[in-house]
């Protein structure tokens, strides 16, 4: 099993995921190894079905590999039960969905409370949900709206203030700025970017924009589930 | 605190969707009034039908035999002689033997003319078998004791004579307490005279049935064998029935329409229980996203299972809430309609069952939560997400 040195956040080696189909198997990722260092910001190209989303989803724990091993924050998560990868999840890792995914019942500020609760379990955690929102630059009488009464912009600064509120070292980003205009995408974006260079967030973004991809350090670039 | 927050996801979802929340609720009420009604209403009847059947646990009946071949009866006849008083009275000492004569007759009550029963009793077994409720029990051997409500459907009082047209007339001494009926004698709707009286006015020497007062309840069996190895030896002369056995069978019985008709009024509960399974599964494919999202921020599968079972739980509370005092209106009303009276109502073993009720409503909704709450935790998050 391979350790992981102190700056290595994530090591994929030799890691493959296969989906089995009726009509055979579908090799999403392919023998596919890569370094992310704590502190990095990696944009992940390539054409749709090339293994993106699959890499994504690994290193979100959402998924195990099929084969290879892969380490996060030292820990490799093949063999993982489902609880200790939710754990993981939850405890270190932030998502950003491309379609902000919000939870539609609650309001702005329960959103990003929602995390918080699962891992403290205590509601006393109401002023730092608005301290992340405040860094969002998310006006104060805006987090007592639903998702449903704010723009796409303001539901993605709430979805990273919940994906940051439990202080992750990895953020996860699917396609960040997919659904918003230019100049929303591009203030997304340097919020990123002020996330990564201040706080030191580790950052994997899949995007197909070059435009965006240019915040990242590094593009790695992936086709037909392996990297170019 | 994660609990709280699930159980407010799970009420403002119930709250999102009132309307097929509130039909699922409406079915837990209806289920739940439906049983817990049947349950009081069969209560009350056991209750009612208990009331009404004398205290005559301790009485062992002993009839002449009839529906037998041949002759079908005592010495012949359909009654008991005084020689099989005695023979019946060895077997069941020291227990007390009660010999009863019993006939009926036409009677004219003042101006009225009515129809009614008169038992035979000895003086001394009268108080013994029956309660007084004003006058005197029988002295001499002229006097009449009248039945509750026999006294009270021909207005006699205590010194009212009573006329038995050829058979001679008696002055009414005491009025017996109401005495409910029985498996021996139901004195309500009739007279008590004195045997010898009864000898004279009716001309029957022979006695319709015996009753035997057993002291202790242990050793009525053992009384009723030796009456019947003494009654019976060669055939079948006389019937010998416990009627604590009758009343214990009857009781059981309606006990047992009772469960039925409760268990009838179950499947309503059943049905309401199939309206929240439906809306529930309803509720995880609308929500299959939703789902994807909270497992992929940390949500474990046993909390989204909460979640969803906490959904049932509040569809269950409410409904069985609302059902449990429903129920009591309702068991009142069908109390009314059935048995004429609410007494039975509000006694434990009638309220108890809307606890029953409450607690099957609320299981019924868990039951019914169980599998969409299983179904949402173990969605594979990555198809949650990606699903529209």
């Amino acid at each position: 099993m391979p350790e992981c040195d102190g700056d290595t956040i994530i090591r994929f080696r030799e890691v493959s995921k296969h989906y089995p189909l009726p009509s055979g198997d579908v090799v999403a990722l392919d023998r596919v190894s890569l370094d992310i260092m704590k502190g990095d910001f990696i944009a992940i190209m390539g054409p749709s079905g090339s293994g993106k989303s699959t890499m994504l989803n690994l290193m979100g724990c959402l998924d195990t590999p099929t084969s290879g091993d892969l380490c996060i924050k030292g820990r490799n998560i093949r063999g993982m039960s489902d609880e200790e990868l939710t754990l993981l999840r939850r405890d270190h890792i932030g998502f950003i969905f491309q379609q902000f995914n919000l939870l539609p019942l609650l309001t702005a500020l329960e959103n990003v409370q929602y995390p918080l609760i699962l891992k403290t379990g205590s509601r006393e955690c109401v002023e730092r949900c608005r301290t992340v929102l405040q860094a969002m630059d998310m006006d104060e009488e805006l987090t007592s709206h639903k998702p449903s009464e704010l723009s796409g912009g303001q539901q993605q600064r709430v979805a990273i203030a919940r994906a940051l509120v439990n202080d992750p070292e990895i953020l996860l980003a699917d396609e960040p700025t997919g659904n918003l205009d230019s100049k929303t995408g591009t203030a997304i974006m340097r919020l990123l970017d002020t996330l990564n260079r201040e706080e030191g967030k580790t950052i994997i973004m899949v995007t197909h924009d070059p435009a965006i991809a240019e915040y990242a350090h590094r593009v790695v670039r992936i086709v037909d589930g392996r990297i170019t | 605190m994660q609990s709280l927050m699930f159980f407010d996801l799970a009420r403002r979802n119930v709250r999102l969707h009132w309307l097929r929340s509130l039909l699922a609720i409406l079915g837990i009420i209806i289920g739940v009034v439906t049983i817990v009604s049947m349950g009081i209403l069969g209560n009350s009847l056991v209750l009612a039908i208990s009331d009404s059947l004398s205290s005559v646990g301790d009485s062992i009946i002993v009839s002449p035999h009839t529906g037998g071949p041949g002759f079908g009866g005592a010495s012949g006849s359909n009654l008991l002689s005084d020689r099989d008083v005695e023979q019946i009275r060895r077997a069941a000492a020291p227990h007390v033997t009660i010999p009863v004569s019993s006939g009926s007759s036409r009677m004219k009550i003042g101006s009225e003319d009515t129809v009614g029963v008169v038992y035979g009793l000895k003086s001394d077994d009268i108080p013994i078998l029956l309660e007084l409720e004003e006058g005197s029990y029988l002295r001499g051997s002229s006097g009449a004791m009248a039945g509750a409500r026999f006294a009270e459907e021909n207005n006699i009082k205590v010194g009212s004579r009573i006329n038995l047209g050829d058979r001679g007339s008696v002055r009414v001494v005491g009025i017996l307490k109401e005495r409910g009926m029985g498996f021996d004698i139901n004195p309500d709707y009739g007279i008590v005279v004195e045997q010898q009286w009864f000898r004279q006015a009716f001309d029957q020497q022979d006695y319709n049935l015996v009753i035997v007062k057993v002291k202790d309840l242990s050793q009525i069996e053992d009384v009723k064998d030796a009456i019947d190895r003494q009654m019976n030896r060669k055939e079948t002369v006389v019937d010998v029935i416990d009627t604590r056995a009758i009343l214990e069978t009857i009781l059981t019985t309606f006990g047992q329409i009772s469960t039925f008709t409760t268990a009838i009024g179950g499947i309503s509960l059943i049905v309401a229980g199939v309206s929240i399974l439906n809306i529930m599964l309803m509720s995880v494919t609308e929500r299959i996203k939703e789902i994807g999202v909270i497992r992929s921020i940390g949500t474990q599968r046993r909390e989204v299972r909460r979640m969803f079972l906490y959904e049932a739980l509040i569809l269950g509370l409410i409904g069985s809430g609302i059902g449990g005092v429903l129920s009591i209106i309702g068991g009142y009303a069908v109390s009314m309609v059935m048995l004429q009276t609410t007494e039975y109502l509000f006694v434990p073993s009638s309220l108890v069952h809307v606890l029953y009720g409450i607690v099957f409503g609320l299981g019924i909704s868990l039951v019914s939560g169980s599998y969409p709450a299983w179904k949402a935790s173990n969605l594979n998050p990555i198809e949650a997400l990606r699903h529209e």
